[in-house]
């Protein structure tokens, strides 16, 4: 396993270049985030990867393997599972459902129990398993949104800002939990606003502006607000 | 009150027979229309020429003095292979155009049908022979009811019955759920695109085939525009139930089939041309009062943070 490369990726919309010659990699345990403004192609970046956006240039590759040009569902099947922005939780189906929606990316590929990893990570899955989805929390739906990747047992994990809206001690529980999954030997690939918070969690951050990538940091480098701040107004 | 003046019927039980059966054949095309709108966001309009289809399939088995069973494998064969046709050829390679796009186009198939039909096989309807025996009437206590009637309630209920289970109980069933709610995020799961429509179309045909054999045992005359009223009265009962939900979506094909049959049987024999005219004029007060739907929750579930 060699994880996800991602090489001098683009991706563009009608005359819109949201992501410019874009390079990056995540290892079976590592975490590496991806920030920056609003608009600097972070969402765009893990849709492509997903299949789910157009690629116009640059590779894709899964354990060595080029995914350019598979769709969403064969992506996913493949061991790559998207937590989307906004959470995307069926809301009128219950919580166990929405869970077992996740094994949809299972495939034959693995064997691993996802939906007891689930559960073990976020014990209020299995509490709640039969309430309607729509009616848990915010915070509570990320750990669903989490939770449902996780089913599919994916060897790379993509995040879109799962603290988004979400109140700080929520958000510990969800960093915590990206760190337990890390451990496990996912490869997490974390697109975040927080960017302090996500230099210090992740092995490795990429600070991305205008679709292109502007920095590289360390964990250590979380306090070099500097730097940080240079990077997003440049 | 107008209904006064039409100086109505009494209501009988075989009347109220007949309108559960209606109901009920209703209620599966209603199913029919709203899985395939379900995963494809397209109402298809020319459902009612699978149905017409397969009542011309029926017809010619008869003709062609093939025992019950085999016209009825006739008719589910004729409207699987134009069901999947319909998919394969309009349906998938229009999925991404926009939902008018759809719309205009199973308008455009249900007429080519239509009029292939009419040049085809004639402007004179046929019937389907033996099969209209079931129109012959059972004795059950005391009061006559024909056996159509009961076989169309009884198996409408096991349709309902096994889809049901099929999508409550099973990952395709769940899947099938999930792409009606949010197809883009099911894919990003993992779910295949194919496979669901497949599905949808597949079973909608099964639908259709099943709701021609009752249409075509109950009217007994085929003709180039057999099931077209059927299906744009469905459509209505499937918009007033509520259009996006599979069990909205029975009930309102059910209410409108059973409203049709009741007023079908009271109303005075020199004013049923009138009973499409009652039954929109309903169909319009429903929207105005419950505009999402006779049959839904309103708002649905809401994003929290």
């Amino acid at each position: 396993m060699t994880g996800l490369e991602v090489e001098n990726l683009s991706v563009r919309y009608g005359a819109v270049e949201a992501v410019r010659g874009l390079s990056l990699e995540v290892r079976p345990g590592q975490i590496v985030g991806l920030i920056g403004p609003n608009g600097a192609g972070k969402s765009s970046t893990l849709h492509a990867i997903m299949g789910s956006a157009p690629i116009t240039g640059g590779d894709v590759r899964l354990d060595g393997t080029s995914i350019v040009g598979r769709r969403p569902e064969e992506v996913a099947r493949r061991g790559v599972a998207l937590v989307p922005e906004g959470r995307r939780i069926f809301g009128e189906l219950t919580v166990d459902e929405n869970l077992r929606l996740g094994l949809a990316g299972r495939s034959a590929r693995t064997n691993g129990d996802g939906l007891a990893r689930a559960h073990e990570l976020f014990p209020i899955l299995r509490e709640f398993r039969s309430r309607q989805a729509g009616v848990l929390s915010g915070g509570q739906q990320q750990q669903l949104a989490i939770g449902r990747a996780l089913a599919a047992d994916p060897e790379i994990l993509l995040l879109d800002e799962p603290s988004l809206g979400l109140a700080p001690k929520i958000v510990d529980i969800v960093f915590e939990a990206l760190t337990q999954i890390r451990d496990a030997g996912l490869a997490v690939l974390l697109v975040e606003q927080r960017a302090q918070r996500t230099v210090a969690l992740a092995d490795v951050s990429h600070v991305l502006a205008n679709g292109e990538l502007r920095l590289t940091l360390g964990s250590k480098d979380a306090a070099d607000t500097e730097r940080l701040v240079a990077a997003y107004l440049a | 009150m107008i209904l006064g003046i039409l100086s109505l019927q009494p209501l009988t039980w075989p009347t109220v027979a007949t309108a559960l059966a209606l109901g009920g054949v209703y209620a599966l095309m209603a199913v029919g229309i709203g899985l395939v709108f379900g995963v494809l966001r397209l109402v298809n309009f020319a459902y009612g020429q699978l149905i017409m289809a397969g009542g011309y399939a029926l017809a010619y088995g008869s003709l062609w003095n093939f025992a019950t069973w085999q016209s009825i494998l006739l008719c589910f064969g004729v409207v699987l292979v134009l069901t999947v046709l319909m998919d394969r050829l309009v349906f998938r390679p229009l999925r991404t155009s926009s939902p008018t796009v759809m719309l205009v186009a199973t308008f455009a198939v249900a007429f080519l049908l239509q009029n292939i039909a009419l040049l085809k096989f004639g402007p004179l309807s046929k019937n389907v022979g033996s099969l209209a025996q079931l129109n012959a009437p059972w004795d059950i206590f005391g009061v006559q009811i024909k056996e159509i009637a009961v076989l169309a309630v009884v198996t409408a209920l096991g349709c309902l019955f096994i889809l049901q289970l099929l999508l409550t109980r099973t990952p395709l069933g769940l899947h099938m759920r999930a792409a009606a709610m949010d197809f883009r995020t099911a894919r990003l799961l993992g779910v295949r695109a194919n496979r669901v429509i497949g599905a949808a179309v597949i079973i909608s045909g099964l639908l259709a085939a099943t709701s021609a054999v009752f249409l075509s045992v109950q009217e007994n005359s085929i003709s180039s525009t057999f099931g077209l009223q059927d299906t744009i009265i469905v459509l209505a009962g499937v918009v007033v139930g509520g259009m996006n939900r599979p069990i909205p979506a029975t009930l309102g094909g059910f209410s409108i089939g059973f409203a049709t049959g009741i007023l079908g049987g009271v109303l005075p024999a020199d004013k049923t041309q009138y009973l499409t005219s009652f039954i929109f004029a309903a169909v319009i007060v429903v929207l105005l009062v419950r505009p999402n739907g006779l049959f839904t929750r309103g708002g649905g579930a809401v994003e929290r943070v």
